[in-house]
């Protein structure tokens, strides 16, 4: 993680913003969101379903699902800008430079073609490798996201694996071409907790083997816990908080990363109630005016109903709340009860 | 609300379920291929107090959905027993008997999405067992019913007009626990009931069903994979593997005297949120076929202290500091019990 400044970060998204056009008017799915990162980093992206950050790690792969576009920033890779790139160059990067895995195993494999097969076709459209050195290839990345009989597992097919094992060749198929990024959307999340320990080890290890970067997106504190350098926390299409995953989770900055962290039941700290966070967030048609949080937040002021805070300097990290400004949140507010 | 008599107000005893998945005669008899039978759910004993919340852990496939559906009679067991508030439920009996124990235990499922029916309001569906089960025959009184179930669920009563897809996964999972209200069940079989949902929202579920227990001394049974939720609701909890209970304890005993070496696998995979630095060890192996588990003790395969003994006998259930284990390693001492703490840091 620790980089030094002047080096250019690996991957750097700036102001992003995903809309979809439908027939009721546009909606921002993903609005104004700057981060970047560094070479070898694992930036983790939570966040509660709908927050924008699965659509976030689909425009930098390019696969936004139409209607669905990028309608403003940018995203570099290495310097070098892709998310205005045709489909034909995106599809050279994705893969070669960034990698993907995907939350359900069984949907990136194809059911038709044994695994073997589906590593060599990777391999060599990524690299210009013979049939044999692509199959030895595909031979040590099996063996290496650690595949039990890898010599005979090359010829069978997803189906004769178990969901683990599946990542586990999911997790090959992304490593293929050497990327220098991954981005893996809810990897464990269809896995049970014993395997989930087993990928998130693996992917640690093969992260810092490689110095790939990584950004994880998943809705699992926990996951993000154990393997992030840096987290970004999503709410209703904006990053509320980005920090050192430490003082994220222990000494959260913005209400609402305090009041998701105290939701989460926890061994050791048997209460009797979990801090609740009243109401659900907004649908993207309703978004309020002002910070997308303040009908939910216990803290908010009246320049919390009128102005939308950007991300601003709190403490190690960067929180978008007018907590951290010099300003205030203006005249304080008496929460209204919300019925959720 | 009649006395139980005894202590337990829901005793499954030997329960057994299995499942044939044998492919259909013809394919078996030209292909030679045996039947095949997935022993789902393979003996379990369990006790549960009236007012407690008992809850079920394990690994996909262990059998503990199949449990919670054996329990409110979705399935009929291969054998065993369930017996409720002293009442056998395999006993004959007429229907209206049949219908008044029915109406005491109720079920929430796991997806919200698909154990509402589209088609109908929310108030029909909060209404439907109340009208099953005749409980109110005058319409105002219905309506006054349904209303004051919203409110217990923290919707309103105007919500009743509305369809379920109109509102958010927490929201359905609201409705659903009102129905499961509204025959006023004494027992309740919660399955997986926060799975599906954000963790704000499932916070805010947990919550609710905590109060309502409070309020109408619900029993719970309840169904969970996630170690950390289990451990805020129960009050005991049961570790399930490949079909059987391989420990049972008291919350506070499971987690930090766990003795089961499954038990502690289970322990040392659950994220570390506090950060204390300490390892998640990742655990060798997968869960076997239900198909073929494997002989004596089923986990012997994954087990870092199984022996030859373990390879071939079964292991009994051990009364153990308030639960039982199952386990040789344990009987015979070969296995101290894990003591560990889990230190709350502020």
């Amino acid at each position: 993680m620790a980089v030094a400044s002047n080096n250019p970060p690996l991957l750097d998204v700036r102001n992003l913003r995903v809309e979809f056009p439908t027939r009721r008017g546009t909606l921002v799915a993903v609005d104004d969101v700057s981060f970047d990162i560094a070479p070898g980093e694992v930036l983790g992206v939570v966040g509660e379903s709908g927050a924008g950050k699965s659509l976030t790690g689909n425009a930098i792969i390019g696969l936004l699902e139409p209607p669905g576009r990028i309608a403003g920033g940018e995203i570099r890779l290495e310097g070098r800008r892709i998310d205005n790139l045709p489909y034909e160059e995106m599809r050279k990067i994705r893969g070669a430079r960034i990698g993907a895995i995907f939350q359900d195993p069984l949907t990136s494999l194809n059911p038709l073609y044994s695994v073997g097969r589906q590593l060599v076709e990777t391999i060599r459209t990524h690299l210009p490798v013979s049939m044999p050195e692509a199959r030895t290839r595909a031979l040590d990345l099996l063996k290496e996201v650690g595949i039990p009989g890898a010599e005979s597992r090359l010829d069978h097919y997803p189906h004769q694996f178990s969901g683990g094992m599946r990542q586990r060749v999911v997790i090959a198929l992304a490593l293929c071409a050497g990327p220098r990024l991954i981005v893996a959307d809810e990897p464990t999340t269809a896995l049970d907790v014993s395997i989930q320990a087993q990928i998130i080890a693996l992917l640690k290890r093969l992260c810092r083997e490689h110095g790939t970067a990584v950004m994880l997106v998943t809705h699992d504190m926990g996951v993000i816990a154990e393997t992030a350098d840096r987290v970004a926390v999503m709410y209703a299409g904006r990053i509320a908080e980005i920090g050192p995953v430490r003082d994220v989770v222990k000494n959260a900055k913005h209400p609402y990363t305090k009041g998701l962290m105290g939701s989460i039941p926890n061994l050791g700290v048997r209460t009797e109630r979990l801090t609740q966070i009243d109401g659900a967030m907004p649908r993207l048609t309703e978004i309020p005016a002002g910070c997308a949080f303040n009908p939910r937040c216990a803290g908010r002021g009246s320049r919390c109903l009128s102005e939308r805070p950007d991300l601003m300097p709190a403490g190690t990290g960067r929180a978008a709340c007018w907590l951290h400004d010099r300003g205030g949140v203006g005249r304080p507010l008496a929460k209204e009860t919300i019925d959720a | 609300m009649p006395d139980g008599g005894g202590a337990q107000f829901v005793r499954l005893a030997g329960l057994k379920r299995y499942f044939d998945v044998s492919a259909p005669w013809l394919v078996r008899k030209i292909e030679g291929r045996p039947r095949q039978i997935v022993q789902a759910v393979d003996g379990i004993d369990i006790e549960i107090a009236r007012g407690e919340t008992f809850s079920l852990v394990g690994e996909s496939g262990c059998g503990k959905s199949t449990v919670a559906r054996l329990v409110v009679g979705l399935y009929p067991p291969t054998a065993g027993t369930i017996e409720f508030d002293g009442n056998d439920m395999a006993g004959r009996r007429s229907r209206s008997d049949m219908a008044a124990l029915r109406r005491r235990m109720q079920m929430i499922f796991q997806d919200p999405y698909a154990s509402l029916n589209p088609r109908w309001r929310v108030f029909d569906i909060v209404a439907e067992p109340i009208r099953a089960f005749g409980l109110s025959t005058d319409k105002a009184d219905l309506q006054k019913r349904v209303e004051d179930l919203l409110r217990q669920v923290k919707l309103t009563p105007a919500d009743g007009r509305k369809f379920p897809h109109e509102f958010s996964g927490g929201q359905r999972q609201r409705v659903s626990i009102a129905r499961a209200l509204a025959s006023q069940p004494e027992f309740l079989v919660c399955d997986e009931p926060t799975s599906a949902l954000d963790v704000s929202v499932q916070a805010q579920i947990l919550n609710l069903m905590v109060d309502l227990q409070r309020r109408f001394g619900l029993t719970y049974l309840f169904i969970s994979h996630n170690l950390a939720v289990v451990y805020h609701i129960s009050t005991r909890v049961g570790v399930m593997y490949l079909g059987r209970l391989v420990e049972v304890a008291p919350t506070e005993t499971l987690f930090t005297r766990p003795k089961h070496p499954y038990t502690r696998m289970l322990l040392d995979t659950i994220p570390d949120l506090d950060m204390t630095g300490r390892q998640r060890s990742p655990v060798a192996g997968e869960v076997p076929s239900p198909l073929n588990p494997p002989f004596g003790c089923t986990f012997h395969p994954r087990c870092p202290f199984a022996n030859d003994r373990c390879k071939t006998e079964r292991p009994k259930a051990l009364s153990i500091e308030g639960g039982t284990v199952s386990c040789h390693a344990i009987e015979e001492g070969r296995l101290a019990v894990d003591e560990r703490s889990y230190t709350a840091n502020s």
